[in-house]
């Protein structure tokens, strides 16, 4: 019998939504949560947008102690897991501990903490040598993301692999192919995978100021994120977490558990071309998609629903379309497609897992969330983004895709239970 | 990971920047003399620093070994990983294009990304403002920086992934990279560099009170000793060339340096869950995966922190499993300092030269272990010894462990099943 892995529960953390119940009414009602940024001063920054989390972390049951010193995204993985845990009622405690992995996506890591204390050791910046007497006793955590694998490992007394996968903005798709991996492998029978991040800083704003690549459209912060609109501007930075509990197929049977969705399939390729730049072909994608759905034994007809990297860039959209119309041929122009980026923004590593957390929930409510804020499809973007208002369908197959900087470009196929094959 | 008859990963470049040698050859004459590339932080002015000694790179010129339009771009990591892998394509004398075009994998680990680049361009933005950015922070200091550079550089156009567990990092990249091969790959990039010796980097890595604040190069990294104080941070690591065992053959690899033939990374429960903590089980697993029984460990190539709590804990697993003094164990890191994920790559890497040419290179500065070890640690003089298979454990801060099983280039034998058969 071949192992496969699928998902029993569900943690996010997302702008707009903590917990997986609001979350899902958010994306279903198009609804957007993408607004001038609170988390510091924008003032002189080009972006100064964001899908933020109003997040209290001791409301979502971290102590005062951890609200203090975990960094915000390892706050955001931890709610998610255990989130995902409760949502699945497994008791860790009948796993054997050896058998339990972890497996988190981050792209940036605890760069708010890193920043934040960096300002507080130089002088507020100004020096090169720093002042270790003030030197905050969470550093080397902060500057080893790993730290949050290990903070997420903590929830489930997980003493198997447990990692950190950081391939920037895939992040959250490969973390969870990692964790699906080690259980079709039999190296692990339960799994947290999911992935975290909160860059919502002024480092990072300013970097993807200097390069252009976010929106700028300051003045209507709610309808900035405009994925396949032939207006947009550039993608609109956001920050989270989706944390998945993935279980052996079997062993969640035996168990009587509720499953959303198998992984069941993934594929990654690189571009080797350009850190940030795309080539038009979208050929890479195509082929990590084309891989996926080998590995689920699927057809491209047989894909109901495409979550898309849809990041709002002017290259990304249309790179992206051309890929799905390489890969899945005529069948391109009929299956709806949608980014719900365009509602939460691009958490950067975190969003592969955030779409992967929604993808499981298409298939469960047999809904496919929409791209709000397209109102003016660009011509060259011409397929079915499910404009605005979400669909009921039968949702059986899902595909989802990311693309990222360092030209990585990764696809992972979800299908319902009772379509295994 | 694999049954029977899945595929081999064999090791066929090697490329080594170490505080003791840039190059392999270099890096492996020093190692086998017991030199020590430990010295005063030169990086920066460390005057009133608690951290006084780093194992940095000597005469390391980015210019020469990286093309020039890169500079600019990456981050010192990020360079260092370009340059030894320049070595290992060409110890392995492996065109890339000469892969199938999906089939070059990727497969690399970071602890901490571009720091220096980093803190540089956070200096930029807190002093002078946000449109003093530059326009590279957003592709130099995340942690698959290297990945996508290394990718583009050399057109591979494989699966990618970059792990992050500490300093285990480097033993994961060659799971990752097993992994690869199992799902089609013909080659993998794996391996991985470090650095992190910005002032920032340094106080970051000083505050989880594990470096050694010690002067003299000489007593400062003395791990297994009644005189551990914690380990002196250093920089650069191993990268290598891997291959499928068929493709390497096919194509007539000139050389096979060894068989990757079993890993396993465990994570250790804090400790006030009152749960031991699971290095033996990595070691054990690794061992079942590799079909070796203890006894058939010719070397183990330890961690060795230099926290007494913790080289407790890693001789009392290295114990059980081999039993007291049960087989040879060596800390070549001690004359580099650790350099983090880096480290563990390159102890695959010396691991191998080990087996090549049948001799175990000292721990520096460590005279003799002390007895509560009971570790036969090798000392001094190089030990003239016949390497068929090592073993390579690292760990990283947290809680990460990972053990490597590498076998000497022979006949295949069967691998033990990793869990259920599929």
């Amino acid at each position: 019998m071949t192992r496969r892995a699928v998902v029993t529960g569900i943690g996010v953390v997302s702008a707009g939504a903590v917990g997986v119940k609001a979350f899902w009414s958010l994306l279903t009602e198009g609804r957007t949560a993408t607004r001038p940024i609170t988390l510091f001063d924008a003032e002189g920054f080009r972006s100064r947008i964001a899908g933020e989390c109003d997040f209290d972390p001791e409301a979502n049951g971290l102590t005062t102690e951890e609200a203090l010193t975990m960094d915000r995204a390892a706050q955001f993985a931890v709610v998610s897991a255990r989130e995902a845990l409760a949502d699945a009622g497994l008791d860790p405690g009948h796993t054997d501990p050896a058998r339990r992995a972890v497996s988190i996506g981050s792209a940036v890591g605890c760069t708010m903490s890193l920043e934040r204390e960096y300002v507080k050791v130089s002088g507020s910046g100004d020096a090169w040598l720093v002042d270790h007497r003030q030197a905050h006793p969470e550093l080397h955590s902060y500057l080893v993301p790993s730290s949050i694998a290990r903070d997420v490992a903590w929830q489930i007394g997980a003493e198997g692999p447990v990692t950190l996968v950081s391939n920037g903005c895939t992040s959250g798709l490969d973390s969870v192919r990692h964790a699906a991996r080690l259980i079709e492998e039999g190296t692990a029978d339960v799994a947290l995978a999911g992935a975290s991040d909160a860059p919502v800083s002024p480092i990072t704003v300013a970097c993807f100021d200097t390069i252009k690549a976010t929106s700028a459209n300051n003045e209507d912060a709610a309808h900035a994120s405009r994925p396949f609109d032939l207006h947009r501007d550039g993608f609109v930075l956001g920050e989270g977490a989706a944390v998945l509990l993935l279980e052996e197929r079997e062993a969640a049977r035996r168990r009587g558990a509720r499953v959303y969705a198998e992984i069941a399939g993934y594929g990654s390729r690189a571009n080797a071309y350009h850190m940030t730049g795309l080539k038009p072909d979208g050929r890479e994608m195509a082929e990590a998609i084309r891989v996926a759905l080998a590995r689920a034994r699927l057809e491209p007809t047989d894909v109901d629903y495409v979550n898309a990297h849809g990041s709002g860039t002017r290259q990304n959209d249309r790179h992206e379309t051309m890929a799905f119309k390489r890969s899945l041929g005529d069948h391109a122009r009929r299956v709806p497609v949608s980014s719900i980026k365009s509602m939460i923004g691009h958490s950067l590593g975190a969003i592969g897992s955030i779409e992967l957390a929604a993808c499981a929930l298409a298939i469960h409510h047999d809904v496919v969330p929409p791209t709000a804020n397209l109102h003016h499809p660009d011509p060259e973007c011409d397929l079915d983004y499910v404009p605005l208002t979400a669909r009921e369908l039968p949702v059986d197959a899902v595909l989802s895709v990311g693309s990222g900087f360092g030209g990585f470009q990764s696809a992972l196929v979800l299908t319902a239970p009772e379509t295994a094959r | 990971m694999t049954g029977p008859a899945g595929p081999e990963l064999v090791i066929t470049g090697i490329g080594v920047l170490a505080p003791t040698g840039l190059g392999t050859e270099s890096y492996w004459r020093a190692a086998l003399r017991g030199e020590s590339g430990i010295g005063p932080v030169r990086r920066f002015d460390a005057t009133g620093y608690p951290v006084r000694l780093t194992g940095e790179l000597p005469s390391f010129e980015p210019a020469e070994r990286v093309p020039r339009r890169l500079l600019p771009q990456t981050d010192v990591w990020t360079q260092q990983s370009l340059a030894a892998l320049e070595e290992a394509l060409a110890d392995a004398e492996l065109a890339t294009s000469s892969v199938p075009e999906y089939e070059f994998a990727l497969s690399t680990a970071s602890s901490a990304g571009g720091v220096e680049f980093g803190q540089r361009e956070i200096q930029s933005l807190w002093s002078k403002g946000p449109r003093h950015v530059g326009a590279y922070q957003s592709i130099a200091w995340f942690y698959a920086a290297t990945t996508g550079q290394v990718s583009i550089r050399h057109g591979l156009r494989g699966h990618c992934d970059t792990f992050v567990s500490e300093a285990a990092g480097g033993l994961d990249s060659f799971a990752g990279a097993r992994r690869a091969v199992e799902d089609g790959a013909s080659a993998v990039v794996c391996g991985a560099t470090d650095s992190a010796l910005s002032p920032y980097g340094m106080v970051c890595q000083w505050s989880g009170g594990q470096l050694s604040e010690r002067a003299d190069p000489a007593r400062a990294y003395l791990p297994f000793t009644e005189d551990a104080c914690g380990y002196v941070p250093g920089e650069g690591g191993a990268m290598f060339v891997a291959e499928e065992r068929a493709a390497a053959e096919r194509r007539g690899a000139p050389r096979c340096y060894g068989v990757v033939a079993g890993h396993a990374s465990t994570f250790s429960p804090p400790p006030s869950s009152g749960r031991p903590p699971t290095l033996r089980r990595a070691v054990e697993s690794a061992l079942s995966q590799a079909s070796l029984t203890p006894a058939e460990v010719d070397v183990v190539y330890a961690d060795a922190l230099a926290v007494p709590e913790a080289d407790r804990a890693e001789a009392q697993a290295l114990c059980e499993v081999f039993g007291p003094y049960g087989v040879p164990v060596t800390a070549p890191k001690t004359g580099l300092g650790r350099l983090y994920c880096g480290g563990s790559a390159l102890d695959v890497a010396t691991a191998l030269l080990s087996m090549r040419d049948g001799t175990v290179p000292p721990t520096p500065n460590v005279h003799r272990a002390a007895p509560e070890y009971r570790l036969d640690l090798v000392t001094g003089a190089p030990r003239r010894m016949p390497v068929r298979n090592a073993l390579v454990v690292a760990r990283g801060y947290g809680g990460f462990n990972s053990a490597l099983v590498l076998r000497a280039p022979g006949p295949r034998r069967p691998r033990g099943l990793h869990g259920e058969e599929y």
